[in-house]
């Protein structure tokens, strides 16, 4: 008789986890009979609490805003500045800047830091560069700060590892020299500027777009996330599902992939089994974007319309293949911006506070622009580098 | 061998204690049977062979590992350093090819070399300093994810050569009727073959005896630290296979070992393995991760997101421990 139970429980685990799999089919998403419509939440599911309207009002607004500047150098432009006096921090040089960097645990973040260690290299009267990096952890990042602020710093560049947490760390540099922070934000005023691109809104608008420009309406559309709970990623997400919830296009699916190129192949794999086919691919971040449309070209199947990012790979892809593609950037050049920034401050010089800087796109108009063989798969196109000291090389070009 | 082992039989599904019994598997061939037929029903067209061939590409890394990782349970261990082992290998080729194809076949014997010799280190550990495996091949874990954080500075760099692309991604083309022969599939073909050899060898049977009574096993004279030091070898070596097929299959990214060694151990389990070794089968792991992947596919085919994918799996660890341990007791 025990026998006999055990194996019953085995099928009652295995017929409990199909029911539960059938209770959660029921979201209109996988209704494959479901009607293409321009219901708000058609296929997008919730909108999530990150979703700030003032905030993606402002950034879609910003999209549009010409920018002030020298053209040819976005990371030295700013979107309608609001300039901060800064004649209490003028000293004399040569100066000691302070850099307490979240970590450079991404490719995204390494090439900006080896944007932001030649920029340093340009400017002859920068005596040190003291660089903490907290490996992404906040307690690090805090105490990283306390021994940063004891080495005589003249400025303090942070690059937050979160927001609310670094909060009170950042205030505490405040009261000593002046701050600029920039990427992630703090919840303070009391920096002298905060410098970052427009934004996760315009991001995924801009790929969203896309999609519903170049997708035949009842088209299929599948959203790629990394992963749920961060706000610039949120952010990318609100934007996007607004657009699509006002379109005639028909999500899919919404799925995270947490940045695994191989997972990420398999879900779009199983899609497109599911589906017959899929017309476009929404991504939240360009990481694993080849692998989406290799998923297109392992099983035969034309490419889809596709949201990629500025890095080489997918950029090489696109020319080679001639997708139908564009890349929204969360440019690399904003780590540029705050060595420039603190020697303005350290000189009495205005800066604009909030530092808004342009965010483009790559579409096939300029695509050749930022195609590059010589520079490695995952590098960023959108760095603003190739005038840097130590380029490419540094950067692990050719 | 003088040694009374569960084995042969046990492997079949014909030992004493049943076909239903502790480490058989019919329960997970009915699982997989119940599981393949839900399948069918959502998506017909999962039955054409080009379809079921790519179907079995993508699972076959996990059937490789979670035959290494049979090895090593059976004996009595654990490996927790294979999804750490994987991501390493990938990053290293990367890093080592930088897109050469020249480079291809060097690095692929580089690769194997190193799955081997990080499961040897591992066996020694185990054996010889009396480090409980646990223990073992959780510091391996760490030290991988470490080593390569060091050396890479946080994210892959270089690129895998087409070539190397190829065995996890292509396939012998123009086959009449099944389309593609997944490369993959036929390394996992030989491989399962090999490893069903081994348990039917004097060595599998010293591994199962290992597994049930190690003081048994040692005073009916198996060379018992030989036996399990060699389990870990296996799992290392079926982790570097594992590794070059998701590598090809995906390319370069630094999550694509991340959590596969709690994969491998679920399928194994799933597969009518007990955990503390003795019994089961080296099919039945096999099983266990075919079933693991064809209920994820039908997670999927339903709509259920992501997340809850990894709630099912833990379901799947708790009920299959559970329910082994109610059917030893019997």
């Amino acid at each position: 008789m025990r026998k006999k139970t055990g194996t019953a429980l085995a099928i009652f685990a295995a017929g409990t986890a199909l029911i539960l799999a059938g209770c959660s089919s029921d979201v209109p998403a996988t209704n494959p009979s479901a009607s293409a419509s321009a219901d708000a939440g058609a296929g997008t599911g919730e909108t999530s609490e990150f979703f700030v309207q003032a905030d993606y009002d402002n950034e879609i607004a910003l999209r549009t805003t010409s920018a002030t500047g020298p053209s040819d150098k976005p990371w030295e432009q700013a979107l309608n500045p609001q300039n901060a006096d800064t004649a209490k921090y003028k000293k004399a040089g040569p100066y000691n800047l302070c850099f307490s960097n979240a970590g450079v645990g991404n490719p995204w973040r390494q090439v900006g830091f080896k944007n932001m260690q030649a920029e340093v290299k340009l400017h002859p009267e920068i005596k040190s560069f003291q660089v903490a990096d907290a490996e992404s952890k906040d307690d690090k990042q805090i105490s990283d700060i306390t021994d940063l602020l004891g080495k005589g710093c003249d400025a303090l560049i942070v690059s937050p590892n979160t927001t609310a947490t670094l909060t009170p760390a950042v205030e505490q540099a405040c009261a000593k020299v002046p701050v600029i922070v920039f990427d992630r934000g703090v919840n303070t005023k009391c920096p002298v500027t905060f410098i970052n691109p427009i934004g996760g809104y315009a991001f995924g608008a801009a790929g969203a777009e896309f999609l519903i420009e170049k997708v035949k309406p009842g088209g299929n559309v599948l959203a790629l996330r990394i992963l749920p709970g961060v706000d610039v990623l949120e952010a990318r997400w609100g934007a996007a599902k607004v657009a699509f919830d006002k379109s005639q296009l028909k999500v899919v699916g919404v799925e995270f992939t947490d940045g695994d190129a191989a997972k990420t192949k398999t879900i779009v794999n199983n899609y497109i089994q599911r589906f017959g086919n899929i017309d476009g691919i929404w991504m939240d971040a360009g990481a694993t974007s080849v692998a989406a449309a290799e998923a297109f070209e392992d099983l035969g199947k034309p490419f889809p319309a596709i949201v990629g990012e500025d890095q080489q790979d997918f950029l090489r892809m696109w020319q080679d293949k001639k997708l139908t593609a564009v890349a929204p950037t969360y440019p690399t050049y904003q780590w540029r911006t705050p060595v420039i920034a603190a020697l303005k401050i350290l000189k009495g010089e205005q800066v604009p506070s909030p530092w808004k800087l342009p965010q483009p796109t790559i579409t096939d108009a300029n695509l050749s622009q930022y195609v590059d063989p010589s520079m490695p798969p995952l590098h960023y196109a959108m760095c603003g580098c190739s005038d840097l000291p130590g380029y490419p090389g540094d950067w692990g070009g050719k | 061998m003088t040694v009374e082992a569960p084995t042969g039989p046990a492997a079949l599904g014909q030992s004493r204690r049943g076909r239903w019994g502790a480490g058989s598997i019919a329960p997970v061939v009915v699982i997989l049977v119940l599981l393949l037929v839900a399948v069918g029903i959502r998506q017909p067209d999962f039955y054409d062979p080009p379809a079921l061939l790519a179907f079995l590409k993508r699972a076959a890394p996990l059937i490789i590992l979670a035959a290494g990782q049979y090895f090593v349970i059976v004996a009595g261990d654990f490996d927790l350093s294979v999804g750490s082992l994987v991501t390493a290998e990938v990053v290293i080729a990367a890093r080592l090819i930088d897109g050469d194809p020249g480079a291809t076949w060097p690095v692929v014997a580089l690769v194997l070399g190193f799955g081997l010799l990080v499961g040897l280190v591992n066996g020694l550990v185990t054996t010889l300093l009396l480090v409980p495996s646990f223990i073992t091949t959780l510091g391996m874990y760490l030290i991988l994810v470490g080593a390569v954080y060091t050396w890479t500075g946080g994210s892959p760099r270089g690129a895998l050569s087409e070539e190397f692309r190829m065995l996890g991604r292509r396939g012998i083309e123009g086959v009449p009727w099944l389309g593609e022969i997944p490369y993959a599939v036929l390394i996992l073909l030989v491989l399962a073959g090999l490893a069903i050899l081994a348990m039917r060898s004097d060595f599998g049977k010293v591994l199962l005896a290992v597994g049930d009574n190690p003081r048994a096993a040692r005073l009916a004279g198996g060379r018992v630290a030989g036996v399990r030091t060699i389990a870990f070898v296996v799992s290392g070596g079926c982790a570097a296979v594992a590794a070059i097929l998701l590598g090809g299959f995906g390319g370069v990214s630094f999550q694509v070992g991340a959590g596969l060694e709690f994969t491998a151990i679920t399928a194994v389990v799933l597969g009518g393995v007990v955990l503390g070794g003795g019994r089961g089968s080296v099919v039945g792991a096999m099983l266990g991760a075919l079933t693991l992947q064809t209920l994820l596919t039908l997670l999927n085919l339903l709509g259920v997101a992501g997340a809850l994918a990894s709630a099912v799996q833990g379901l799947i660890i708790l009920a299959a421990v559970a329910i082994g341990g109610l059917r030893a007791r019997t």
